[in-house]
């Protein structure tokens, strides 16, 4: 029997597989399809302090080997995540994280302090990353004094496993992840979206209605592996990778890159089913590699 | 509930260089999930250089045979592979999605009016087959560009009495916009629509200056056609909601056009 089961800056899971945060919205999206128990992690949707509309339609576009994405974290807010989400996702068996993104330092640590209490969650996704909304967001998130600020108020605000989720629109996101390490940052996940546009040549118009937005998909790949590679080899604590992982092959790709679990976005999209399959496939992969513990292959490389 | 299904092509109808029916069956031999006049299937199309899925409305459903039709419209990259595809072959669909029409509970003596634009009109014919069932015989105005663009007339005839409308001279029956069709001075108490936006909103505007409810089934582009990725939202009295769960239908009050 293969162990899949790995630690994340002191957040147990049963395996490395976990969803990101906009791609699987509440999980309940997706229970006709997968047992949701089976998933190390399920990250919720960024939730902000107030309800957010979010941005106009066109919001996305699809890319070679890819999407562009402009929601503009469209959410009920924190407090309706609490009375209507809650109750019905902490039935499940699989550790709840909360993607949690704001405006201001103060909105990050408000939505920190309502979420805190809640028993079943037992981390929380820093979303610093986001490149589609004016405020907060990734603007946080593309200097070291910025990352530094917001997770040093988080620190203070969440006892619990804090995930940091890095930007790689940025000159050095090894820089980054070293100053949210220093800060006490538990974890870091990356990459987010990559800042991207794409314009309808025949209409002379964007394609999206901010002109720009975030891809993702196969697209980033190769980006994400570099980048989890870089930081993985200059922070002690533990890498959450993702960006364009579409099936079991990827996913170990990421970890032997230096991620200790990994997340599936876009994927999701294309096959509702497609975080069972990269579970069983990392079995699958262990036995074949004659590996005893999927701890024993990451960093490899 | 929703299902991943491999389905086995069993016919490639193909009316000219723009159109095909796909006649689909389970390739498991598994009955057909219960599917709703107006919901829509998403297709996986691999092999020609496109990542999402590409959504389908459901064009009609044969319970017996245990089969399903889509028709395909060649449009981009996936629709022109999907509808080069032949006999046999297997596609990956991930359905029912959506909520459909709203038909459940209609009285029989209720005066229905179709009005399906192009490739639009597609769930039109399942949602008629539907009415049929209970005792309705909708009337059905079909709008397309050229006569080459109006399709499957004769399986709509089955169901409903219809009227055409194209925009071209060679029309057969009423040249000009379906807004202008003559069938549209008589009385109804219910219109179902189908097709380009310009045109859905055209007829949301009649219907609502003379005060006849109105369902639109909308098409905004879309990635996971499950209400998670939030991408396909249409902007309602309600705030911004998913096409793809909340609709694809909607009664034209919902909406702020």
């Amino acid at each position: 029997m293969v162990n899949l089961n790995v630690n994340i800056g002191g957040l147990n899971l049963k395996n490395p597989v976990m969803t990101a945060s906009g791609t699987f919205g509440y999980g309940i999206e997706y229970s006709d399809f997968i047992d949701l128990n089976r998933l190390g992690a399920y990250i919720v949707k960024g939730t902000t302090l107030n309800p957010r509309e979010g941005n106009p339609y066109p919001r996305m576009a699809e890319t070679p080997s890819g999407m562009l994405n402009a929601v503009g974290l469209q959410n009920k807010g924190v407090d309706f995540f609490i009375s209507h989400i809650y109750p019905v996702i902490s039935a499940y068996d699989s550790e709840l994280i909360v993607n949690v993104s704001g405006a201001s330092i103060d909105d990050y640590v408000t939505v920190a302090e309502k979420l805190m209490p809640l028993e079943r969650i037992n981390a929380i996704e820093v979303n610093i990353s986001c490149p589609n909304v004016k405020q907060g967001g990734m603007a946080f998130g593309t200097t070291t004094d910025g990352a530094a600020q917001v997770t040093k108020a988080m620190r203070q605000a969440w006892d619990k496993s804090l995930i940091v989720k890095l930007s790689p629109n940025v000159t050095s996101i090894v820089d980054i992840a070293k100053a949210v390490e220093a800060e006490g940052a538990d974890s870091v996940s990356l990459i987010n979206t990559l800042l991207g546009m794409a314009i309808d040549v025949e209409r002379q118009r964007p394609c999206l209605s901010t002109v720009t937005g975030g891809l993702s998909g196969p697209a980033v790949r190769p980006v994400a592996v570099r980048m989890i590679w870089q930081v993985a080899h200059a922070v002690s604590i533990p890498v959450i990778g993702l960006g364009g992982i579409m099936d079991g092959r990827d996913a170990i790709e990421f970890m032997l890159a230096g991620a200790r679990a990994v997340q599936l976005g876009t994927a999701n999209f294309i096959d509702p089913a497609v975080t069972m399959k990269v579970i069983d496939y990392m079995t699958d992969y262990c036995e074949r590699h004659g590996v005893k513990d999927i701890n024993e292959i990451i960093g490899m490389i | 509930m929703k299902k991943i299904l491999d389905f086995r092509i069993v016919e490639n109808r193909h009316f000219n260089e723009n159109y095909s029916l796909l006649v689909i069956t389970p390739a498991d031999y598994s009955t057909l999930p219960r599917m709703r006049p107006g919901q829509f299937v998403q297709v996986a199309i691999p092999g020609c250089g496109i990542t999402l899925r590409r959504p389908i409305s459901i064009c009609d459903v044969d319970v017996e045979e245990n089969r399903l039709s889509l028709l395909v419209r060649k449009a981009g990259k996936g629709t022109t592979h999907l509808i080069s595809m032949e006999k046999d072959e297997i596609i990956n669909i991930v359905l029912p999605l959506g909520n459909g029409f709203s038909i459940d509970g209609i009285d029989s003596d209720r005066r229905i009016f179709l009005i399906g634009g192009g490739v639009g009109a597609a769930p039109l014919l399942y949602l008629s087959k539907a009415l049929r069932k209970k005792g309705i015989t909708p009337t059905t105005l079909i709008g397309a560009r050229t006569p080459a663009d109006l399709l499957m007339i004769d399986e709509f005839s089955r169901y409903s009495d219809v009227r055409t409308s194209v925009e071209s001279q060679d029309a057969p029956d009423h040249c000009g916009l379906v807004t202008q069709h003559p069938i549209l001075s008589e009385s109804f108490d219910m219109i179902y629509c189908c097709g380009p936006a310009p045109m859905m909103k055209a007829v949301a505007g009649i219907a609502k200056e003379r005060g006849i409810e109105c369902e639109v089934s909308l098409e905004n582009m879309m990635a996971c056609g499950l209400g998670a990725c939030l991408c396909c939202v249409e902007k309602t009295v309600r705030g911004n909601v998913c096409v793809c769960t909340e609709g694809p239908v909607f009664n034209i009050n919902q909406l702020t056009w």
